[in-house]
């Protein structure tokens, strides 16, 4: 659905917006893959103030008197998408000054109005985290977004307890953040310029501690070694670019000596480490890419890493993620289906792209999967998810339908054509405007 | 699923089958040229497509290797690549697509830098590939020739089946050179065209008018030359364009010179339906997966059907990648088409027949009839399928790959 008809009434906007997601929505007669539990066949799902409400068989559930009631027979729907690494948004972090950026902030530089959210909504994408690239040890602070109709960049995030916008921290190895000084020309100095920067934050730590009371004994406020004071203390994930097998052992090494949680990410030799990974606990945010290489450190990618990971026991620690525009968010739900060509179930390859992907963003409390109380963040499916037959025809998040393919403009982010590419019009362009801009 | 060989023959009669022969029977045999046979087989003798039918009527010669398939199509046709040129690395030392010495080079040949060990061409005989249609990159006005490949061998000799197909152009932003070198723009591009056309055209008549009198003959030029061969009309020029602009330059180009054209890329071939299909010229639509920004930003995957609709002949390619997947897979990309719209039948045919059509090879390729090539690839169910695997493939009769992708 276009922010368009949002805007048209800025003024009644909210409170429209508000009475839309207070109506008691329910689902009936689809099959339901909650992901948490079993597929259910001929389902409810119910929904409302932007939670679920209730969901199960539908011998179990009975819809609330004055629900809206939407026939879902034929169809599937399952919990929203979550893409653990996306560079949707148009958005850079950290510039080519330095190879350590923790204070530069992905909030800062998304523009809500990029395409590339629009085509994520019609990949069944509702919660991404958004990144900067991996040309940096260090690259900055992503974001976590609910991928909702907003016109502000704080409108899409989510936030911590604090209140502060949620997001983690980019890092990378092996050879994009390989480059003439100041940056490191080799694995052993990126590795040192890391640890250094994480030995000067705790000195800061030791500094800011010393002075107590004292004000005048602070040392000057650093707002690089606050933020990677916050991957110590656990408040921020580490996100971590890291493809070959060695670099992967790396950064393990690196997050025990520090004591910050990391999720791996790309992680294309994983399989070759597999063990090493589930030793750590580590969760690995894979890439599925049609071909190996491209470059040297993706040389060596095979599918077949989330198996290898599930064969070991550990399925919990497989996610996905589109990493958009390496792969297209709009067919998400191939990169879980070539990972099942490639020897993993079913269940685990749609786990790695919902609940799996929220637990690796600190979000598997409150979406992920189809239960009581969590966001009423879905998809209806035309078919089974890891068809390559099936079409998204709906993405719902918090309760308010966002993508709906029958509606022309919206499948013009699904399947491109004149103008897609653009980013989304200034809400007052088009007042009334049915047409497509051309 | 395994590819399983049977030995029929008991070890007497094994020596009268041929190293080209053998069978294939499968649940489903897409001949593609007609109706889907069920529980049908493939018989191959020689190279050749032997018989193909049902397996209740056509016996099994004595002494053939027999494989077995779900499903079985003819060997898939990547109507445009630059495998073979371009490698995986992705390091100076494998990619030989492009050389950026100047903007129109038609005199380098694709056979002279085709590593036919590449293994990106592994990977795409694994996907059931058996033919590419590979050369010098878009991304120059006119960067090389190109060639036609089946997906076997050590060298570009054991591998190639036509040598030069056509000479591959760029209009648009992607061949544009930057800082003040030309062509800075869409009109010194055409214009750099014509003036390239009509040298070629001078060194034709002149070669013409010397007739066997040596003496008189201009001097030998490689350049002219190759495009010697398109005013002849013996090779198309592949115009790679995603604008409607740009392939309206390219029409009107083909339509100066009457030259033969296959449209590439044409992202926005939609909006240019019409004069497109006046024209005649096929096209080998860029990738569905291909990423839809810059000069693909209006891009849709609506296309295929379009162009079907408007009884425009068109095919699917892998294309050309800069970065990471280093090679697309046509599998993969007919899929998406099959799921927008084309069908699986639809889809099938845009990397088989219809690509062979394009290559002016479909006396040979991209069908299951008698007399064609035993080019054979083998599945495990839907070919197009995200969990299906391609499980063996077949070329001439040889089967080259076995593996499970």
């Amino acid at each position: 659905m276009r922010r368009l008809s949002l805007a048209l009434f800025l003024a009644a906007a909210p409170s429209a917006l508000a009475a839309a997601q207070s109506e008691t929505l329910a689902f009936v007669g689809g099959r339901l893959l909650p992901v948490s539990g079993a597929p259910l066949d001929d389902g409810v799902l119910v929904v409302r103030d932007g939670k679920i409400l209730a969901v199960g068989a539908r011998s179990d559930i009975s819809v609330p008197a004055g629900a809206r009631v939407f026939d879902v027979s034929g169809k599937q729907l399952m919990p929203g998408l979550v893409d653990t690494h996306s560079h949707v948004g148009g958005g850079w972090g950290a510039d080519s000054s330095a190879p350590i950026q923790p204070d530069v902030r992905m909030l800062d530089a998304i523009n809500c109005r990029d395409s590339g959210l629009q085509r994520a909504q019609a990949g069944g994408i509702t919660t991404l985290n958004i990144m900067s690239g991996s040309g940096h040890l260090m690259s900055g602070q992503t974001l976590y977004v609910k991928n909702r109709d907003a016109n502000t960049v704080e409108a899409l995030c989510y936030r911590f307890a604090d209140g502060e916008p949620m997001g983690g921290m980019k890092m990378a190895n092996g050879t994009n953040s390989q480059r003439p000084p100041p940056f490191p020309e080799t694995r052993g100095k990126s590795a040192a310029l890391v640890r250094e920067a994480f030995v000067a934050a705790l000195e800061y730590r030791r500094k800011v501690q010393a002075a107590g009371d004292d004000a005048t004994k602070l040392p000057p406020r650093d707002l690089g070694h606050e933020a990677l004071l916050e991957l110590v203390d656990g408040k921020r994930i580490v996100h971590h670019h890291t493809h070959r097998h060695d670099d992967i052992a790396t950064v393990l090494r690196l997050s025990k000596e520090f004591g910050f949680r990391v999720v791996l990410h790309h992680v294309s030799e994983a399989y070759k480490v597999a063990d090493l990974i589930v030793a750590a606990n580590a969760p690995c945010s894979l890439i599925v890419i049609d071909t190996p290489g491209g470059k040297l450190e993706a040389s060596e990618f095979d599918a077949r890493s989330a198996a290898e990971l599930e064969r070991l026991g550990a399925p919990q620690l497989v996610g996905f993620h589109t990493d958009d525009w390496i792969t297209d968010s709009r067919v998400f739900l191939r990169s879980a289906a070539l990972a099942v060509r490639a020897g993993v179930s079913r269940e685990t390859a749609l786990a790695g792209l919902t609940l799996n992907a929220a637990r690796m963003l600190d979000l598997g409390e409150r979406v992920g999967s189809l239960e009581v109380g969590k966001d009423a963040d879905f998809i209806v499916l035309s078919g089974d998810p890891l068809s390559v037959y099936t079409r998204v025809e709906q993405t719902w998040v918090d309760g308010a339908k966002v993508f709906d393919l029958s509606d022309p403009k919206d499948r013009r982010w699904a399947d491109g054509g004149w103008g897609a590419g653009m980013p989304r019009m200034l809400a007052t362009c088009c007042l009334g405007d049915e047409e497509d801009p051309k | 699923m395994k590819l399983i060989s049977t030995c029929v023959a008991v070890l007497a009669f094994a020596a009268q089958a041929l190293a080209q022969d053998l069978a294939v029977r499968a649940e489903l045999v897409h001949t593609v040229s007609g109706e889907p046979l069920r529980n049908g087989v493939v018989i191959v003798r020689a190279g050749k497509i032997a018989a193909v039918g049902a397996q209740s009527n056509t016996p099994i010669p004595a002494g053939l290797r027999v494989l077995e398939a779900k499903v079985v199509t003819p060997g898939l046709v990547d109507a445009h690549s630059v495998v073979g040129l371009a490698g995986y690395l992705n390091q100076a030392q494998d990619q030989d697509q492009l050389d950026p010495s100047a903007p129109i080079q038609p005199e380098l040949r694709a056979i002279d830098a085709y590593n036919a060990r590449e293994r990106l061409i592994v990977w795409l005989r694994e996907h059931g590939v058996t033919t590419v249609h590979t050369g010098h990159a878009p991304g120059a006005l006119i960067s090389g020739q190109t060639m036609v490949v089946k997906t076997r061998g050590e060298t570009v000799e054991e591998a190639v089946i036509v040598p030069f197909a056509m000479l591959a152009a760029t209009l648009g932003a992607d061949s544009r050179a930057s800082g003040d070198k030309s062509p800075g723009t869409a009109g010194k591009q055409a214009a750099m065209l014509r003036e390239a056309l009509i040298g070629a055209r001078e060194y034709q008549r002149k070669l013409a008018a010397a007739g066997d009198d040596a003496a008189k003959r201009p001097e030998r030029d490689l350049r002219k030359e190759a495009l010697v061969a398109l005013l002849e009309r013996r090779v198309p020029l592949l115009v790679t364009a995603q604008r409607h602009q740009d392939i309206a330059s390219a029409l009107r180009l083909a339509k100066e010179f009457e030259l033969r054209i296959v449209l590439d890329g044409a992202a926005e071939a939609y909006e240019m339906l019409e004069p497109i299909k006046a024209a005649g010229f096929p096209v080998i639509l860029h990738p569905p997966l291909a990423r839809f920004a810059g000069e693909l930003e209006n891009a849709s995957r609506a296309t295929p059907v379009a162009l079907r609709d408007a009884g425009i002949l068109f095919a699917f390619q892998s294309g050309y990648e800069e970065y990471v997947p280093k090679t697309r897979v046509v599998l993969f990309e007919a899929a998406i088409a099959a799921a927008h719209g084309l069908g699986p039948q639809g889809a099938l045919k845009a990397v088989t027949l219809d690509a062979a059509r394009i290559l002016g090879l479909e006396q040979r390729l991209g069908s299951l009839d008698v007399g064609k090539d035993g080019d054979l690839a083998l599945f495990d169910g839907d070919p197009f399928e995200y969990a299906s695997h391609c499980i063996g493939a077949v070329i001439e009769g040889v089967v080259v790959s076995e593996a499970v992708r």
